[in-house]
């Protein structure tokens, strides 16, 4: 029996070392200048994936991820880690989608590859914080989802239990599948790189790696066909464009500010006893303390 | 053409209409009236006829009530299918959720529904017009979402021009609740929850929960020492915990330093997790990042601990102790244990 599970990732710009020219004049973000990662909690979404499989004979991770050419780089760390297959979704036409456009695409490369069992996703990517696109994905695909998962309880019968966290505690639920998961960063950390996935892997290409590499290269391909990173385009989906990028995304920006606050009038002091004794007092006397 | 502002109401665990979404009645009360339309809201929920009282004093105009047992607890699929339906029926303009672990998984679903936008964890919702050179065209009455955006690192104001309604989530303590002078009772909308869901919508079903009750309330707290990743480490941490003892106070932390592992994520103010407005917030080792200002910028007053006198948190507080928390912190408490005897 096999089980096929779907990876939904993203590689995003790294929100915690941001330069100035990280904002395009649109209000879009200037990737090309950023560091870039593999979106947080979607590893914590693979080690889930890679729990499931586990606990289920035949079952075939599958990463999917939508974005420039580069983001093949975490497809291929994803298989160093323990995926078996990748999709990268890349196309001009997808640029400046917002979660709704995003969503619709992803949706139609998940029905692309079905039939499958679970599609499993990080909560919320850093760049955006959002946590729109996996109930997106969804509803587009028509199937329940469980958002917030924390653990993969295990299977009975053919149906999936899994730990949920709220404010307040946790629930368990259960659902028959196709089922699509969202996974917080309280659930288990995605384990490190396989020394011999690695090295199988490496050396796995998109068709636009390909283009750059050496006649050699293309014959090691031939005969390592699990090298081939798929990749799709909008044609490729049969996607209706109207439904992508910007003309896609209901939500538009504005405006965007750096941040500037207004300027209070503050007090600067030392370290020193007598400062910091002379401030406790003021404090005291002013009632903000005891 | 309604066009009205529609909230969506959660039920607590005690069965009460949580805060969030009073809140929310407050901010959509303000919103309603200057757009001269009429506030609604959808509460969904098991024995809920107790919750009319509840949105009353919130100037609500009209409270659709789903009341079937199989609605409490959430579960996705039913409540996301019956809130379409009624948003879709009755032309919402405006939808506002709570950004809550119930809100961030009902209203991204809801969006998708409708092919509209949705804007998770607004921290200020304004009514404003947009122009558009191209097309010459002026947009009315547009609601702008503002937020932090990008890791916290700018505000962006997002509008949805073309496609309506209007969606945003809002995280609690962000508005102000506030009761409104109105002697008008709400008309009362029963939903006949049969003619809205299938039995293919509870394909999920809880089969066990554990609600624990809150233990860490930073929101009310009055004195609030909090901790960013210039504190370096989890034991200088404790440092916090000692003034906060001292003052009467409860310890907060940023992101950053909730990343880092040195607090607990129920202690995080911000943006992605709780707004407060102390009368006191003692900020150590916190730069400022948006993030974070967004959900402690409020405070009476601000003390900044930071060996960096020019970090932007410097601009925001009212004192600004120039050196790290290890030398200030023992003699704050110093300090003032010998002046309030």
């Amino acid at each position: 029996m096999s089980f096929k599970i779907l990876v939904l990732a993203k590689q995003v710009p790294d929100t915690r070392n941001v330069g100035k020219d990280a904002m395009k004049s649109d209000g879009t973000v200037n990737r090309a200048v950023l560091p870039a990662i593999f979106n947080p909690e979607d590893l914590n979404a693979l080690e889930f994936a890679l729990r499931v499989k586990e606990q289920k004979e035949g079952a075939e991770i599958t990463i999917i991820t939508m974005g420039p050419p580069r983001a093949a780089e975490i497809i291929r760390e994803g298989m160093y880690r323990g995926a078996d297959k990748g999709v990268l979704i890349t196309d001009r036409k997808f640029a400046g989608s917002d979660t709704l456009a995003t969503s619709y695409a992803l949706s139609l490369a998940v029905q692309k590859l079905a039939p499958f069992d679970m599609v499993i996703a990080g909560r919320q990517a850093i760049d955006g914080d959002t946590a729109q696109v996996g109930p997106q994905v969804a509803e587009k695909v028509n199937i329940p989802q469980i958002t917030y998962a924390e653990e993969f309880v295990g299977f009975n019968g053919d149906k999936v239990q899994v730990k949920r966290r709220l404010e307040r505690g946790v629930e368990v639920l259960e659902s028959a599948c196709p089922v699509l998961v969202t996974v917080h960063s309280s659930a288990a950390p995605c384990r490190v790189r396989n020394a011999k996935r690695l090295m199988k892997y490496k050396h796995a290409k998109t068709d636009i790696e390909l283009q750059e590499l050496s006649e050699d290269y293309l014959k090691l391909f031939e005969s390592r066909p699990y090298l081939k990173i798929m990749q799709w385009s909008v044609e490729d989906l049969n996607a209706d464009v109207d439904l992508l990028g910007l003309s896609g995304s209901p939500t538009k920006v504005k405006t965007i500010e750096s941040v500037v606050f207004t300027q209070k009038e503050s007090i600067t002091m030392s370290a020193s006893d007598a400062d910091v004794n002379k401030l406790m007092k003021s404090l005291i006397s002013s009632h903000v303390l005891g | 053409m309604k066009k009205n502002l529609f909230v969506y109401c959660e039920i607590t665990e005690e069965g009460h209409i949580a805060d969030v979404s009073l809140e929310l009645c407050s901010k959509g009360y303000k919103l309603a009236k200057e757009l001269k339309v009429k506030l609604e809201a959808i509460v969904l929920g098991s024995k809920i006829d107790h919750v009319v009282d509840e949105l009353t004093p919130y100037g609500v105009d009209t409270i659709y009530l789903a009341d079937d047992k199989r609605l409490f607890p959430f579960l996705n699929m039913p409540h996301s299918r019956i809130v379409s339906k009624l948003l879709t029926e009755n032309e919402a303009d405006i939808v506002l959720f709570g950004a809550t672990s119930i809100g961030r998984d009902l209203a991204p679903r809801v969006a998708s529904t409708l092919r509209c936008g949705l804007t998770a964890d607004c921290t200020s919702l304004v009514i404003g017009d947009h122009y558009v050179k191209k097309t010459d065209t002026t947009y009315k009455n547009l609601l702008y979402q503002i937020r932090p955006a990008f890791g916290g690192n700018i505000v962006a104001t997002i509008i949805n021009p073309d496609m309506h309604p209007q969606m945003a989530t809002v995280r609690e303590g962000v508005m102000k609740k506030e009761e409104v002078r109105t002697k008008k009772t709400p008309a009362i909308i029963k939903v006949d929850v049969s003619k809205y869901v299938e039995d293919a919508d509870f394909a999920v079903a809880i089969i066990d929960r554990h609600i624990e009750a809150q233990k860490i309330n930073i929101k009310g707290a009055q004195i609030i020492v909090a901790g960013g990743y210039g504190v370096g480490s989890k034991e200088n941490f404790n440092l916090l915990y000692d003034l906060a003892a001292a003052f009467g106070g409860e310890v907060g932390a940023s992101r950053a330093a909730v990343d880092a592992g040195f607090a607990p994520h129920e202690r995080q103010v911000g943006q992605t997790g709780v707004t407060v407005r102390p009368k006191l917030y003692i900020a150590c080792g916190i730069s400022g990042a948006v993030q974070h200002t967004a959900g402690m910028a409020q405070a009476a007053q601000i003390i900044s601990i930071n060996s960096d006198p020019y970090a932007p948190i410097s601009q925001l507080a009212d004192y600004n102790i120039v050196g790290t928390v290890e030398e200030v912190i023992p003699k704050m408490i110093k300090y003032y244990r010998q002046n309030s005897k």
